[in-house]
């Protein structure tokens, strides 16, 4: 036994190692697979024994020859064992390993759960590390779900700078594959932006960047974040990164483009790193900044500079960025022109290439010529097919750009002789027609020359053009004769099939014109020698391999067979053969085939005749004589998807949507923040959080900006206070104690004094960007997101005291519930009053603010409250109840709509409709539209007699469309949200409001 | 995003590959041999950069070694083309005067200096002396 120990230690002395087995296969080159064969037995052997050293060893090889293409995912749970070791040099071994086979199909790794998790918070870095790396590989949705947890702990409290950066990039990884977990983690993620190392801070911008990058609108409240590290941080691999957020944000959020242009010109000047420049070209070329045309030269001749450069990297980028300007700026690129033609001598394939695209975006009128005559010199010397069949091709392209349009001397374009026109050129230009038919019969008759030289570039394409053009338009040819006999050269035969097809038909066409002439010359001998022609060569057309021209071909042959019989009679023919051809062919568009009716009665799906079965109909096929054939299974036919099948598909497609991470649909408030208004003015913008100091110096564009903007919002606000004012006067004026907003809150309760509560449900100051203005504290202000955090609502109350005493120690309280709570100072209960902060004399009204915490705005809301005072004359404690109601409508603000862009929305299909009818409304249709606007915040878009659209957005940013309608006293709304819920409340609170006049 | 880095010699033989997205194996070898062919064929005098099927090729030849990147239509061409540079310099650095040979043979450490520079397909680390440091440990706790 003990012997067996030593033996088997000694064996392992010489067991390979991986060097071992690099240096084997590389002295194996004759047999590498019988080695690599032998290698993989030793390995399954070394597999089978108990020491982790071997087996570790074992996996290692394994690696190498996973990497070589071989399988070995038969050692999946080796690899498991390797990974569990205690020895780190052996862990590592195994997560490499795993990283490399492991995939989500691989069934062990449930195994290695537990494992994972052990070494996620072991105390060693480096295991924390390796298991990090190695998740990052094979992550599977279990795993994500199982683990998510454990990752958010090592992205908070991870005191290792290295763990925390692997982590926090790793988190991507487990949104993907476990959507639910972005939600929690965001904030965290968001936190990481501003880390003090850079590692991390680095990691956190690529995960924000591609995620963003998939749904952008939900990143837009990071901008002035990301907008501060651009301006402050110098790693070019991060600031590469950030540029491209901004570029993936700028198309939802015009006024970024205009803050951003700035700072990305200031980096496109001094910047010496041309990765960096070519990414802040590239996004000033793709976002809104174009605007400025300042922008777009400094970009062109930036990349101007690029293209001289010798480095042929450059060139080739400086080359695609242009091609996108050429785009938006055709005019600024076309100034270059000699710089991109030069370009086409270049070595580089590719970047002749990109040249050649370039050139056809800059032709006009004025240079086409000279443009084609350039890349025909270059067409000479080319080289190799591919650059010569897209020569050619750009050729074409560029003179059958829209249609011709550019053209202005077609005969100069016919006389091209590689131009292969459709023949739509010559049908749509009637006056030269005269002149194309002419230069085609040259060129048929000079076919041999073409097929010899050029057959292998696709040249002969040109002569299907050619022989139809001739054929179509024979009576236009100085000598049909030679024509035809040049058609029906045996050389023609070697032509490819669609061709030989063309040129057969259109010799017939050719014959009879020849027939033609020759019998008004009434010489009949002529006549039947044209026949006789036809008779010999069409033969060879017969035997043709391609079915089209064997078909063709044999129908002319003995038609013309048949009128040989009929000449040798004396009979005249011509004009009956003509008649086979007559009428002219108009251009068609390739879409009429399409547009052609189907007659009634006809299925194009149904079968004339029964189906062959599928055995006969596969005659490629070589049956086998003696052998019986086995039945096959009919193949599933493409007609055979049904709408079952898609809807199937359908199906599996939303749900794959619903576990992408990128679509954060169920989330109440993920809505269309951004109406496709045509002008930025028109567009009603989420605010922008610019609570952040923005500093960067020499940016005055900027902070002009930042003025501009807070100077706006001052207006505002201080508008909105005036409103207020007035509505309350209005209140205390008018109906006493009536109020839209509470009805029931005193009707129901018999007050003991005379203390009116009027609460005015924060209309329009409930906006959660102006909250985070007053505090920049706050906790939410982190939560700034608009998906996420929940609403801040201010309250303000006013107090009114009508009796004769004065009232002291008032407290406010209100019963919390579950989506709308009042915000208590820190410290105190959950269930405990506030302090009113003023006392009131008899007599005197004030006014206190309650900010109030709602989590969804898609529901009203009856807020249960008590208002405790103490008299001061009589020093009795008394009590008032009341009820706050949080109508849906108070979360609507007006917001302006234009027709186009409220046709858009509806035409989006993201909102869903309900709709309701009001009976006995007896007011003008114009009183019933301000009555929506006052007391719901709708505004009209559109009024059209009795029928009138109106929107209206809510703070979330929902938006609301109504389409009302009146017919004598019925009114009817068709109303449309992409929230339901919160539609049906904002109908019912209008029916409310209608049902109480 | 990087979706893979590949290692291959002139001869088209694989020394290194690390996909970032998960690839069938079968269809691995296929795919390097495709992207090898695409690269080998391509003269000194021409750009690095290949437009390959739905995404971008970034390579760049040391001696008889291709080190070619394949990566997403939206990542910076450039800023990976100075990535793999970064990348052999770091290896220059460890392995010291680093050869075919070196990576042949220490595979398993070379993707330890891959897996800091890059995870899940981005970049995280460019400081040639943060990217080897576990590597230095590694190496203390074996000798030691």
């Amino acid at each position: 036994m003990a012997l067996k120990i030593v033996k088997g230690s000694i064996d392992r002395m010489f067991d390979k190692n991986l060097q071992d087995l690099v240096r084997g296969i590389r002295n194996h080159k004759e047999d590498e697979a019988k080695y690599i064969s032998t290698c993989i037995d030793e390995i399954k052997q070394e597999l089978k024994q108990d020491n982790i050293a071997v087996k570790a060893n074992a996996v290692c090889k394994l690696t190498y020859l996973q990497m070589l293409g071989y399988d070995v995912s038969w050692a999946a749970f080796n690899i498991v064992e390797v990974m569990s070791s205690s020895k780190f040099t052996y862990k590592r071994i195994g997560y490499l390993a795993a990283s490399q086979c492991f995939h989500e199909s691989t069934d062990v790794i449930m195994l290695t759960t537990n494992q994972i998790r052990k070494d996620l918070s072991s105390p060693n870095q480096y295991d924390t590390g390796v298991a990090l790396t190695g998740l990052s590989c094979f992550v599977t949705p279990d795993l994500a779900r199982d683990l998510a947890n454990d990752i958010m702990t090592l992205v908070s409290h991870g005191d290792c700078v290295k763990r925390k950066r692997c982590s926090v990039l790793i988190m991507y990884k487990v949104f993907l594959k476990y959507p639910e977990s972005l939600r929690p983690a965001f904030p965290r993620l968001k936190e990481k932006l501003e880390d003090p190392d850079p590692g991390v801070q680095s990691a956190a911008v690529n995960v924000i960047c591609e995620l963003a990058r998939r749904n952008p609108k939900n990143y837009l409240s990071l901008a002035p974040l990301f907008f501060k590290l651009m301006t402050s941080s110098t790693n070019n691999w991060v600031l590469i990164k950030i540029i491209k957020l901004f570029g993936a944000l700028t198309p939802l959020e015009p006024r970024l483009g205009k803050k951003l242009i700035e700072p990305l010109t200031n980096l496109i000047h001094s910047t010496s790193a041309m990765s960096l420049l070519y990414e802040c070209v590239n996004t000033v070329i793709a976002g809104q900044y174009c605007s400025s045309v300042g922008s777009v030269v400094l970009c062109v001749q930036k990349l101007r500079i690029l293209i001289e450069d010798s480095d042929q990297n450059l060139k080739y980028l400086g080359l695609l960025a242009m091609s996108k300007i050429l785009k938006t700026h055709p005019k600024s690129v076309q100034s270059h022109k000699d710089l991109i033609l030069q370009c086409l001598d270049d070595k580089d394939e590719s970047i002749r290439l990109r040249a050649l695209d370039l050139l056809y975006g800059m032709v006009s009128k004025k240079n086409l010529m000279e443009i084609v005559k350039k890349l025909m010199l270059h067409v000479d010397k080319a080289e190799g097919t591919t650059y010569r069949d897209e020569l050619l091709t750009k050729i074409i392209d560029i003179c059958s750009q829209s249609n011709y349009q550019y053209i202005t001397n077609f005969e100069w374009s016919v006389s091209q002789p590689v131009t292969p026109h459709p023949p739509g050129i010559s049908v749509s230009w009637w006056t030269i027609r005269v002149f194309a038919v002419a230069q085609m019969a040259t060129l048929l008759d000079n076919a041999h020359l073409l097929t010899g030289s050029m057959q292998r570039n696709g040249i002969c394409e040109v002569l299907y053009a050619a022989a139809w053009i001739c054929g179509e338009f024979s009576e236009h040819l100085e000598n049909p004769l030679q024509t035809l006999e040049a058609m029906l050269r045996p050389k023609v035969a070697t032509l490819p099939g669609h061709i030989q097809a063309v040129y057969v038909q259109n010799a017939a066409k050719l014959f009879a014109t020849v027939l033609k002439s020759q019998e008004g010359n009434t010489d009949s001998t002529t006549a039947q020698e044209t026949s006789q022609l036809m008779i010999d060569r069409l033969p060879l057309f017969v035997q043709s391999a391609n079915l089209e021209v064997q078909e063709r071909a044999s129908c002319i042959l003995q038609l013309v067979k048949y009128i040989q019989k009929l000449q040798q009679k004396d009979v005249e023919v011509a004009e009956e053969v003509i008649a086979l051809f007559a009428g002219e062919l108009n251009p068609v568009a390739p879409k009429a085939q399409k547009k052609v009716p189907v007659p009634e009665g006809l299925d194009l799906d149904a079968w004339i005749n029964e189906p062959p079965s599928e055995s006969e109909s596969e005659d490629e096929q070589p049956k086998a004589i003696f052998a019986k054939e086995e039945p096959k299974h009919s193949r599933p036919r493409h007609t055979e998807v049904d709408e079952k099948e898609l809807a199937r598909r359908r199906e599996a497609r939303k749900q794959e949507q619903a576990n992408n991470p990128f679509y954060i649909k169920a989330s109440p408030s993920s809505q269309k923040v951004y109406q496709d208004a045509p002008g930025v003015e028109h567009i009603p913008v989420v605010q922008i959080d610019l609570s952040v100091p923005l500093k960067v110096p020499g940016l005055p564009m900027s902070d002009q900006y930042v003025k501009l903007e807070e100077e706006r919002r001052q207006k505002e606000r201080a508008e909105k206070k005036k409103k207020e004012k007035k509505k309350r006067k209005e209140k205390r004026s008018g109906r006493g104690k009536k109020h839209d907003s509470g009805p029931e809150s005193e009707e129901d309760i018999t007050p003991a004094h005379m203390v009116d509560i009027v609460t005015e449900e924060m209309p329009e100051n409930a906006l959660p960007s102006d909250d985070d203005d007053k505090d920049p504290n706050d906790p939410h202000k982190i939560l700034s997101l608009h998906f996420f955090g929940p609403f801040q609502v201010v309250v303000s109350v006013i107090f009114e005291n009508k009796c004769d005493s004065f009232l002291k120690s008032m407290e406010f309280n209100v019963l919390d519930s579950l989506n709308s709570k009042l915000q208590r100072p820190e410290g105190s209960g959950p269930h405990d009053g506030l302090t009113v902060p003023f006392q009131l004399p008899p007599g005197v009204s004030n006014e206190a603010r309650f900010v109030f915490t709602v989590q969804s705005i898609v529901m009203p809301q009856k807020l249960k409250g008590t208002l405790t005072f103490i008299v001061k004359d009589s020093s009795t404690h008394e009590k008032l109840d009341f009820k706050l109601h949080f109508t849906c409508t108070s979360y609507l603000i007006t917001t302006p709509c234009y027709s186009d862009a409220f046709a858009k929305l509806l035409e989006s299909g993201d909102l869903k409709g309900s709709s309701v009818r009001l009976e006995g409304v007896n007011m003008p249709f114009h009183h019933l539209l301000a009555r929506i606007c006052f007391h719901h915040h709708f505004s009209v878009v559109e009024r059209i007699d009795s029928c009138a659209s109106m929107y209206s957005r809510s703070i979330q940013g929902h938006h609301v469309c109504l389409l009302v309608k009146t017919s004598g006293q019925t009114v009817s709304i068709d109303a449309k949200c992409d929230e339901p819920t919160l539609l049906g409340n904002v109908l019912d609170e209008i029916k409310q409001t209608f049902s109480q006049c | 995003m990087i979706k893979f880095v590949l290692m291959v010699n002139r001869q088209g033989q694989t020394r290194l590959s690390r996909y970032y997205q998960p690839v069938e194996l079968s269809r691995r070898a296929a795919l390097e041999a495709d992207v090898v062919r695409c690269c080998l064929t391509r003269k000194k005098d021409q750009c690095s950069f290949v437009e390959y099927k739905d995404f971008k090729l970034v390579y760049r030849q040391y001696a008889a070694l291709y080190i070619v990147v394949g990566v997403t239509d939206t990542e910076n061409e450039l800023s990976i083309y100075e990535l793999v540079h970064n990348f052999v310099e770091v290896l220059d650095k460890y392995f010291s005067r680093v050869s075919e040979l070196d990576i042949m043979f220490n595979l398993d450490r070379v993707h330890i200096i891959l897996d800091e520079m890059i995870q899940n397909g981005h970049i995280v680390e460019t400081n040639k002396s943060r990217i080897l440091a576990p590597l230095t440990a590694l190496d203390k706790m074996a000798d030691g």
